[in-house]
C-alpha cells in the first residue's frame, strides 16, 4: 500500500471521528455537561479498567462476526441488511442443538457441532435473499429487511411457544458446550461477558482475508462487487457468486450469536444482540469492508455502546446513538464504494 | 487531500477548545452523605407511560423528599442489562434497582456477588424449587411484586356493574403467567357482582410484540364491541391505545391499566387498574435510607396501596355512589380477607 492510498483509506474515518467528537461536545454542553468529563468518564469505563474492556471486547466480538457478514456482501455488490436476524437464527439454532445435546461433554468437541448449528441457522436466512436475487432478481435489499421482520417473529414464537423456560424469554441452558470466560483465565476480567468466542472471531477475520483476497472464488466475488458484467464476460458465473455470497454472509452472522449463547448466558433469549446487525452494516463501511479495518471498527463501536452505559447517568443514551450515526454519514459519503454505488444506482436510474 | 488536512485540523482545534469547557451545575460524584440509589430500566422502557414511567416517579419523588441521588441507565441490548447493574453495584451505590421481570437472572446473580449492596427487582419473578416451595431471593434482594388480581378484581366487579350487556370483555397483551393474574382477577370480579354475566377474554399474541401492537388491540376490542360487550378492560401496554380507540369509535367503554390512562380516551375510560410501581420504589429507597432495608418477597396490594383503581373528578360522572359504595365495601372484603381473589385460571 503506497502512501496515498494509505492516506486516502485512513484520513476519512479521522475526519468522521473528529465530525463525532464536535458534534458530541456542542450535545455535551447542552445537557448541562462538560464535554472533558463525560469523554474521560467513557474512555475510564471502557478501556480505562479490565471490567470495562472486557464489555468492549465482548461487544467487539459480536459486531466482527455482523461485520464481516455484512463486508463480505459489499465485497459482491450486496448490500445484506439482514444480518440482524441471522444473528438471532444463529443463536436460536445453536441453542436448541444445546439442549438436545447430552450432559458432559467436553466444550472442545461440540464446538465444531455448535459453529456449525449457527452457521446453518444464519446461513439459511441468507440463502433466502441469494437464490432469489439468483434466480428472480429480487433486490437483496428489500428481501433481506423484511425477512428481518419474519423471521424474528418466528423465532419469537417459536421461543414462546415451544422452548422457553416458564416466567421467562430464554431457553433452557445448554447441557454441554458452554466456553470458558476470559475471566476464567485472567481474574481481572471478573463480571465481564467477554469469552472465547473472541477467537472465533479473529479467527473468521482471518479466514475472511484469506478467502477473498488468496483464493480464486474470492477473486471471482470481489470481481462480481466491482463490475458483474465484466466479471460475466471473463466467465465468472454471477448467479452463483451472487447465492453463495449472501448464504455464507448469513452463516458468518449467525456464528456471531455463539458469543451470547455459548459465551455468555448459555440460552437465546428473546432481542438478545438486538441491533448488533445494523451496526455490523456501520462497522463494515466504517471498516471498509477490510478484515482488520472491520475489526477495528468494531472495537470502536463497541466502545461507543459500553461508553454510553457508562455516562448514561450524565447524558441520554441518545447522545451516543448520535454519535454513531455522525461517524456512519460522515465515513458512508467518503467511502469509494458508496459513492460508486451512488453513481451507478444514479445511472441506472436516468437510463 | 490538503484540504482534508486542513479540515482535520480546524475540528481537532475546535474539540480541544471544547473539552476545557465547563458549564456550572456539571454533576458531582456520588456522595456519601444522601442514599445513592441506581435504577436500569427495561429495555426501550423510559416514556411507556405506566410501568418504567412508574418507577421514574418514584425514584424522582425520593430525590425531592428524602435527598436521594439518583442514577439512571437505559439498556440497549441483552448484556447491557447486568452490565447497567453491575456498573452501578461497582460504583457503590446504596440500592440498585431493575424494572422488570427479566431483570431477575440477572439481580439473584449480583445481590450474591455484592452482598452489602441492597438490590430491588420491580416484577422480580420468585422461582420455585421442584416440590413447588418457593427458593428465596438472597438476603439482600426485596422482590417487589404486585398483587394484580385484587386491582383487575375490583374493575372487573366495576365493568359488570356499569355494563348493562351482561358482557364484559378483556384483552390481555402477551399470553402468559404474569398478564393471567389480570385476567383471574377480573373475571373473579364480575362472577361475584354477577354471576350470570359472560367475560370474553383475549389475547392479542404470544410474545412481547403483543404489548406494542394497537392495530391488533382495536381489531380485538371493535369485534368484541361488535358481540356486545360495554366494557372492556386491556392489561397489554401500548396494545391497549388501540382498544380506547374502538371504544371512542363505538361509543362503549374501556378501563386502562397500570397508570391512569384517562387521557388517552376522556369520556371513554371508565376506569383504570393503577399498579403502585412508583410507591413501591420509593417504599424501598425509603427503608434503605432508614437503614431497615430487608431482602426477601414483598407484596403490594389493596391493603398496601400498591394497587386500585381511579376515582376522581373525571370518572366519577360514570361510576354511580351505589356502584362506588358497593366498589369500597369488595375493597374492604379483600382486605380483611373475607375474599380471597385467584390469580391464577
Amino acid at each position: 500500500m503506497n502512501r496515498r492510498t494509505l492516506e486516502e483509506s485512513l484520513l476519512p474515518p479521522v475526519v468522521a471521528l473528529l465530525l463525532a467528537a464536535v458534534v458530541g461536545d456542542v450535545l455535551i454542553l447542552s445537557f448541562g455537561q462538560s464535554p472533558g468529563a463525560v469523554y474521560r468518564l467513557l474512555l475510564e469505563g471502557t478501556w480505562g479498567n479490565a471490567y470495562g474492556f472486557g464489555q468492549v471486547l465482548y461487544k467487539a466480538t459480536t459486531l466482527t462476526f455482523t461485520g464481516l457478514a455484512v463486508g463480505l456482501g459489499l465485497r459482491a455488490g450486496l448490500f445484506n441488511i439482514g444480518a440482524e436476524s441471522q444473528v438471532a437464527a444463529g443463536g436460536f439454532v445453536a441453542a436448541v442443538a444445546g439442549m438436545l445435546l447430552p450432559a458432559g461433554i467436553p466444550a472442545l468437541l461440540c464446538l465444531p457441532l455448535f459453529v456449525l448449528a449457527a452457521a446453518l441457522g444464519g446461513g439459511i436466512v441468507g440463502a433466502v435473499p441469494g437464490v432469489l436475487k439468483a434466480k428472480f432478481g429480487a433486490h437483496e435489499v428489500i428481501v433481506t429487511i423484511m425477512l428481518n421482520f419474519i423471521v424474528l417473529a418466528l423465532l419469537n414464537y417459536l421461543t414462546s411457544a415451544k422452548v422457553h423456560v416458564p416466567d421467562t424469554l430464554h431457553t433452557p441452558e445448554l447441557k454441554s458446550g458452554a466456553l470458558f470466560r476470559l475471566s476464567d483465565v485472567i481474574p481481572a476480567f471478573h463480571g465481564s461477558a467477554a469469552n472465547a468466542t473472541i477467537l472465533l472471531a479473529v479467527i473468521a477475520a482471518a479466514v475472511f482475508g484469506w478467502y477473498l483476497f488468496r483464493t480464486r472464488r474470492g477473486f471471482e466475488l470481489r470481481a462480481v462487487g466491482l463490475q458483474p458484467r465484466a466479471a460475466e464476460n471473463a466467465g465468472v458465473h454471477v448467479g452463483g457468486v451472487v447465492w453463495r455470497a449472501l448464504t455464507v454472509s448469513g452463516a458468518i452472522a449467525g456464528i456471531g450469536g455463539l458469543n451470547y449463547v455459548l459465551g455468555y448466558k448459555h440460552y437465546y433469549e428473546e432481542g438478545f444482540a438486538s441491533g448488533a446487525g445494523y451496526l455490523g452494516i456501520a462497522v463494515a463501511l466504517v471498516g471498509r469492508n477490510h478484515p482488520l479495518g472491520i475489526v477495528v471498527a468494531a472495537l470502536l463501536f463497541a466502545t461507543l455502546s459500553q461508553g454510553g452505559l457508562v455516562v448514561n447517568a450524565l447524558v441520554p443514551k441518545q447522545m451516543i446513538d448520535v454519535l454513531q450515526a455522525v461517524v456512519i454519514l460522515a465515513v458512508a459519503t467518503s467511502v469509494p464504494e458508496v459513492r460508486r454505488m451512488l453513481r451507478t444506482s444514479r445511472r441506472t436510474a436516468a437510463t | 487531500m490538503r484540504k482534508l488536512l486542513i479540515l482535520v485540523g480546524a475540528l481537532l482545534i475546535v474539540h480541544v477548545v471544547l473539552l476545557f469547557v465547563s458549564p456550572s451545575g456539571a454533576a458531582a460524584p456520588a456522595s456519601r452523605a444522601a442514599v445513592n440509589v441506581g435504577i436500569v430500566f427495561d429495555l426501550g422502557g423510559r416514556g411507556d407511560k405506566s410501568f418504567n414511567d412508574g418507577a421514574y416517579l418514584g425514584a424522582e419523588r425520593a430525590a425531592r423528599e428524602m435527598g436521594a441521588r439518583v442514577r439512571f441507565i437505559e439498556p440497549g441490548e441483552g448484556s447491557d442489562r447486568e452490565s447497567g447493574l453491575r456498573l452501578l453495584a461497582a460504583e457503590g451505590m446504596d440500592l440498585v434497582i431493575g424494572v422488570g421481570f427479566i431483570f431477575t437472572d440477572d439481580l439473584t446473580q449480583l445481590a450474591k456477588e455484592y452482598p452489602n449492596t441492597h438490590f430491588a427487582g420491580v416484577d422480580y419473578s420468585v422461582a420455585t424449587n421442584k416440590d413447588g416451595k418457593v427458593i428465596p431471593p438472597p438476603p439482600n434482594l426485596a422482590a417487589l411484586k404486585f398483587r394484580e388480581e385484587q386491582g383487575s378484581f375490583l374493575v372487573g366487579a366495576l365493568a359488570a356493574l356499569v355494563g348493562k350487556s351482561k358482557k364484559v370483555g378483556f384483552v390481555g397483551g402477551m399470553n402468559f403467567p404474569l398478564i393471567h393474574k389480570f385476567e383471574a382477577g377480573y373475571i373473579a370480579g364480575v362472577k361475584r357482582v354477577c354471576p350470570d354475566c359472560e367475560v370474553i377474554s383475549q389475547y392479542a399474541g404470544v410474545t412481547p410484540e403483543a404489548f406494542r401492537n394497537p392495530g391488533k388491540g382495536k381489531e380485538l376490542a371493535l369485534s368484541q364491541y361488535q358481540q356486545g360487550v360495554d366494557v372492556i378492560f386491556h392489561a397489554s401496554g401500548s396494545t391497549g391505545l388501540g382498544v380506547f380507540e374502538a371504544a371512542r369509535q363505538t361509543n362503549k367503554l374501556a378501563i386502562g391499566v397500570d397508570a391512569d390512562q384517562y387521557d388517552e380516551a376522556p369520556g371513554f375510560v371508565l376506569t383504570s387498574m393503577v399498579k403502585g410501581v412508583d410507591n413501591a420504589v420509593f417504599d424501598a429507597i425509603r427503608r434503605v435510607k432508614e437503614k431497615r432495608f430487608q431482602g426477601g418477597i414483598y407484596q403490594y396490594g389493596l391493603a398496601e396501596g400498591g394497587v386500585g383503581y381511579v376515582y376522581d373528578q373525571h370518572n366519577e360522572r360514570l361510576i354511580p355512589p351505589t356502584v362506588r359504595a358497593r366498589l369500597e365495601q369488595l375493597r374492604r372484603d379483600i382486605i380483611e380477607g373475607r375474599i380471597n381473589v385467584p390469580s391464577t385460571r
